[in-house]
C-alpha cells in the first residue's frame, strides 16, 4: 500500500494536544505511523493548510427507511440538483435528503471519515444496511431503536435486567447495529394509543412503565453489557416550548452513573440534537432560548456527551422515530406527512420544513444551536451536528463552524434576520463574544466524537496506530481574515486520506475508498426464556419470520467490521 | 429588440430537452454561439444547431431578445424554461415544459402546448392559441409551490389537472377544462370560460374559480353562498358563489374565515 507523508501542515489534535504546530503526519498500511518508518513516501505538501483527523459524525440520518420515504415523497428535492457522474464519481442529486452517492460525497469533501445512522428500526435493518453498503467511502454504523420496544417495555416492566440484556445483545447482532438509541421514550409507542409522554413520568398506555425507568433501564444495561457507544438519548417532549425542564430532568437521572467499559468513553449517556430540547416560554409566542440552564448542567457534569442540532436556516426535510412529533409538526406547517408503521418496535414520521430567516421562532433555534457550543466548557463532550436533515443538511457544517469561530459572521446572519431584535431579546448569542479556536473545532467534530463512540483506537486522532484517516484543508489559521474562508475551506478538502488512501484530491473525489460497516457484537449468557419469547412473538405478532429479518452480512453489508464485547462474566 | 430565429429541421428522433432555449440563455450571443448551445436527447448531449437553423442575433440582454420558432416543435420540451424577461414566439405547436418556472417575459404559441406548461411560474405572460395539455400552471411533482404569479392565456381547450397547487397568478382558458381544476390551490384566479367537468376546486384552501359554462359535478365540499354581479376578464354577469372546500382547514383573516370560490355564471 502506498505511504503518504505529509508535511508541514498547522496540525490540529487534541488527543495529541498539538494546536496549530507544524507538524508531518506519515501514513502506511492504512495507518498512522511515525515519520521514521517510512521509506519512500509520496510527499502532500500542506505548507499554509490545516491538517485534522478526517471528522467523525456521531449522529446524523443518511440511510434507512424514513430517509427513503423523505427522497420517494420528495421529487422537488432533487429539482436542479442532480450532478452527472464523472471519473469515479456517480450520478449524485437531492439536497436535504441525499441520494447514498451524493451522501458519501459531500461528506468526504467535507473531510469526514465516518457517520454514524443516529435511528435504525431494527425491522428496516436489512433496507438501512443495504443503503449504507451502497454507500462510498464512509466508515459507517448504525443504532437499533429500542425506547419503544415491546420486549424492552416488557421486560423493564417486570425487572427482568438479565432478559433485557440478553434482548440488546440479540438485536444488536441480528440487525448488525451499533448502539442502544432512544426516540421520545415510550411516547412513540402511546402515539400507537393517540398519545404522547410529554414528560419523562407520563405513563406509557398499558405497558405502564415510564420514559424515566426506560431510560434508566436502558442504561444501566448498556453499562452491564459494556458496549463502546453509551445510551444515544432523544428525550422526551422535544420542539416544544418550555420543553428544557423535561431535559434537565432527564440529565438529572444519570446523576453519579459511571460508565463501564474497554473502549475509553467516558460518558454514561449521550444526549442529542440539544437545541430542539433546550426551549423555555409557554408558548410560540414567548419561546426564548435556555441554553444557559442546559449547559450550566453539562458543564458540571462530565459523566454525559450532547451534539447540538444546529438550525442552518435551510429548506429541509424532518424525519424522525418520534412519531407524535412529526404529526404535531404537520399540523404547524400543514406540508405533507407521511407515517411508518414498525410494528412492535418504533415509529417513524417525515415531514418537510423551511427554516427561513423571517421567522421569529427559526431564528430564536438558529441562535439556540450555536449558543450551546459557545457557552460549553468542554469541547470534547459537545458535538457539532445539525441532526441531519433535521434541523439542517449536514453539508452545511462547514458554516456553523463560520458562525462558532466568528462573532462577525454570526452577527452579519443575525442582522439579516427579520425579527433580529425579537430574537435577540429571546437568546443569548448577541452577547457571546467568544470565538471557538480550530482545535475546539477538532474536539467538536473528531478527537470528542471518537471518544463518546468508543471507537478513539480508530478514529479523531493522528496519533501512531489509528486509521489512516487525515484530512487536509486549505484554510491557513495564521493568516486568513476572512470568515467567508472557513465555510469555503471546510466544504472542500483539499485532500482526505481514508484508510490511508487519497479519496478527495482538491475537492474532487478520486477514490470510492474502502468503506467499512461498524457493529457491535455483545456476548451474554445463554438465554432460553428471552429465545422463547423471540420466537413466539415472532409467529403471534410480526408480519415477517424471524429467517426475514435478520441481516445477512455477505449479502447486505460491504466489509463488517465486528466489535466484539463479552459481558458474560 | 434583437430577433433570433431557429428553424427546426428534420424531428428528432427521441425528445429533447432544450432548456437553454431562452432570451436569458442566448442575449449576448451571436448565431454561431447559440448553434453550439447543448440540448439532451435521451442520454445523448448533442447541439442545438443539429436541430435548428439559428439566423439572426441576439440583443445585449434578455430583455431585449426575441425568439422567434418557426414551426411545430412537438418533439422539444422546455423551451423558455426559467427565463426572466425577452419574447418567444413558437409559430406552430410545442412539447411539455414551455415556460415552465418562468419569471418574466412573454412566451406566444401559435399552435397548442403539452403538459406541464407554466409549471411553478413566477412571473411573465404566456398566450396559446390552440390548446394546452394536463398540468397546466401546476406544481412540479411533490411541491406544495405552484403557479405564484403571471398569466397564462389559452384560447383554445385545456386538459386535465390546471393549476393544482396554484399559490398566485392568472390561468384564463377560453375553452373546456378537464377534471380537477385548482387542485390544493392556496391563492390565484382560474377562468374558464367553456365548460367545466367534475373536481373543480377540491382540497382549495383560497383563491377562485369562476365558470362560465357548465360544471358536470360539483364539489361536496362547496357551499352556494348566494349571486353577484361581476365583471370578470372583460364580461359583465351574474354569478353563483360557492364557499370551500369544507373539507380544509382555513385561515382567518381579521376574524373572517376564508374560504377558496367557485363563481358559476348563470
Amino acid at each position: 500500500m502506498a505511504e503518504y507523508l505529509i508535511k508541514n501542515g498547522f496540525v490540529f489534535d487534541p488527543v495529541l494536544g498539538i494546536n496549530g504546530d507544524k507538524a508531518d503526519i506519515a501514513v502506511k498500511d492504512g495507518k498512522i505511523v511515525e515519520s521514521t518508518a517510512l521509506s519512500n513516501p509520496q510527499v502532500i505538501d500542506a505548507a499554509g493548510k490545516t491538517v485534522m483527523a478526517a471528522g467523525v459524525d456521531i449522529h446524523a440520518h443518511v440511510a434507512g427507511p424514513k430517509v427513503n420515504v423523505g427522497r420517494n415523497f420528495r421529487p422537488e428535492d432533487k429539482l436542479f440538483n442532480c450532478e452527472a457522474g464523472k471519473g469515479v464519481r456517480r450520478m449524485a442529486g437531492g439536497f436535504s435528503v441525499p441520494t447514498v452517492f451524493r451522501t458519501g460525497y459531500l461528506y468526504a469533501r467535507m473531510g469526514y471519515g465516518t457517520v454514524m445512522e443516529a435511528a435504525m428500526p431494527p425491522l428496516y435493518a436489512r433496507h438501512t444496511h443495504e443503503e449504507m453498503r451502497d454507500t462510498p467511502i464512509l466508515d459507517q454504523g448504525a443504532y437499533p431503536v429500542f425506547g419503544n420496544n415491546w420486549f424492552v417495555l416488557e421486560y423493564l416492566k417486570n425487572n427482568e435486567m438479565e432478559n433485557v440484556e440478553a434482548y440488546i445483545s440479540w438485536l444488536l447482532r441480528t440487525t448488525r447495529g451499533y448502539a442502544i438509541k432512544i426516540v421520545n421514550p415510550g411516547g412513540t409507542e402511546a402515539w400507537g394509543w393517540g398519545l404522547n409522554c410529554n414528560s419523562i413520568h407520563d405513563p406509557v398506555p398499558y405497558f405502564d412503565i415510564t420514559p424515566a425507568q426506560i431510560m434508566k433501564g436502558l442504561m444501566d444495561a448498556n453499562e452491564a453489557l459494556r458496549l463502546p457507544h453509551s445510551i444515544h438519548i432523544h428525550t422526551n417532549n422535544l420542539g416544544n416550548p418550555g420543553n428544557f425542564e423535561t431535559t434537565l430532568e432527564t440529565f438529572k437521572l444519570f446523576e453519579g452513573a459511571k460508565p463501564n467499559n474497554d473502549f475509553g468513553r467516558k460518558q454514561v449517556m449521550h444526549h442529542t440534537h440539544v437545541q430542539f430540547h433546550s426551549y423555555g416560554g409557554d408558548s410560540w409566542a414567548n419561546v426564548e432560548s435556555k441554553a444557559d440552564e442546559i449547559m450550566n448542567y453539562v458543564n458540571s457534569h462530565d459523566n454525559m456527551t450532547m451534539d447540538l442540532g444546529c438550525v442552518t436556516l435551510d429548506e429541509t426535510t424532518t424525519m424522525t422515530a418520534d412519531g407524535p412529533f412529526e404529526h404535531h409538526l404537520t399540523e404547524l406547517n400543514h406540508l405533507k406527512w407521511a407515517n411508518t408503521d414498525v410494528e412492535l418496535e418504533t415509529a417513524a414520521g417525515v415531514v418537510p420544513y423551511v427554516y427561513s430567516p423571517n421567522i421569529k421562532v427559526c431564528g430564536i433555534q438558529w441562535a439556540i444551536g450555536l449558543e450551546l457550543a459557545l457557552m460549553a466548557k468542554d469541547p470534547m463532550r459537545v458535538f457539532i451536528t445539525t441532526d441531519h436533515p433535521n434541523a439542517g443538511p449536514f453539508f452545511r457544517y462547514p458554516r456553523v463552524m463560520k458562525w462558532l469561530m466568528s462573532q462577525k459572521a454570526r452577527e452579519a446572519q443575525m442582522d439579516s434576520l427579520k425579527w433580529a431584535e425579537k430574537v435577540r431579546g429571546a437568546t443569548f448569542l448577541s452577547g457571546l463574544d467568544r470565538e471557538l479556536t480550530l482545535y475546539e473545532i477538532a474536539a467538536m467534530t473528531r478527537a470528542g466524537t471518537a471518544q463518546a463512540l468508543g471507537l478513539a483506537d480508530m478514529y479523531g486522532s493522528l496519533k501512531p496506530g489509528l486509521q489512516g484517516d487525515v484530512a487536509v484543508y486549505d484554510y491557513n489559521p495564521e493568516t486568513a481574515e476572512d470568515p467567508e474562508l472557513i465555510e469555503k475551506a471546510f466544504s472542500n478538502a483539499a485532500y482526505l486520506l481514508k484508510g490511508g488512501e487519497v479519496v478527495v484530491k482538491d475537492g474532487e473525489i478520486v477514490s470510492n475508498g474502502n468503506k467499512k460497516t461498524l457493529w457491535v457484537d455483545a456476548k451474554v449468557n445463554d438465554n432460553p426464556q428471552v429465545r422463547r419469547d423471540i420466537t413466539e412473538k415472532f409467529l403471534r405478532y410480526y408480519t415477517v419470520t424471524e429467517a426475514n429479518y435478520e441481516v445477512n452480512e455477505k449479502v447486505f453489508m460491504k466489509n463488517p467490521y465486528r466489535i466484539e464485547v463479552d459481558a458474560t462474566q | 429588440m434583437e430577433t433570433v430565429t431557429l428553424t427546426p429541421k428534420a424531428q428528432p428522433d427521441l425528445y429533447i430537452d432544450a432548456e437553454n432555449i431562452t432570451p436569458d440563455a442566448f442575449a449576448g450571443k451571436t448565431a454561431a454561439e447559440i448553434a453550439a448551445f447543448h440540448v439532451h436527447e435521451g442520454n445523448q448531449t448533442g447541439l442545438l444547431g443539429t436541430y435548428f437553423d439559428v439566423s439572426g442575433k441576439a440583443g445585449a440582454t434578455a430583455a431585449e431578445t426575441k425568439i422567434v420558432i418557426k414551426g411545430d416543435v412537438l418533439k422539444v420540451k422546455y423551451i423558455g424554461m426559467r427565463m426572466t424577461a425577452g419574447e418567444i414566439l413558437v409559430e406552430g405547436s410545442a412539447d411539455m415544459y414551455i415556460g415552465a418556472w418562468m419569471e418574466g417575459g412573454r412566451i406566444h404559441v401559435r399552435g397548442n402546448i403539452d403538459a406541464f406548461s407554466g409549471t411553478g411560474m413566477k412571473g411573465g405572460e404566456i398566450e396559446v392559441d390552440g390548446n394546452a395539455g394536463n398540468y397546466l400552471g401546476a406544481a412540479y411533482r411533490g411541491d406544495w409551490r405552484g403557479m405564484q404569479s403571471g398569466t397564462i392565456r389559452v384560447h383554445g381547450n385545456a386538459g386535465s389537472d390546471i393549476g393544482t397547487f396554484m399559490n398566485g397568478g392568472t390561468i384564463i382558458i377560453d375553452g373546456d377544462v378537464d377534471v380537477h381544476v385548482g387542485t390544493h390551490a392556496e391563492g390565484g384566479t382560474i377562468i374558464v370560460k367553456g365548460n367545466g367537468k367534475s373536481k373543480i376546486g377540491g382540497q382549495m384552501v383560497k383563491g377562485e374559480i369562476y365558470v362560465f359554462g357548465t360544471i358536470d359535478v360539483m364539489m361536496p365540499g362547496y357551499v352556494y353562498r348566494k349571486d353577484v354581479d361581476l365583471e370578470v376578464d372583460g364580461t359583465k354577469a351574474t354569478f353563483a358563489m360557492y364557499e370551500g372546500d369544507m373539507g380544509e382547514r382555513h385561515g382567518k383573516r381579521k376574524g373572517e374565515v376564508i374560504y377558496g370560490h367557485i363563481y358559476q355564471k348563470y
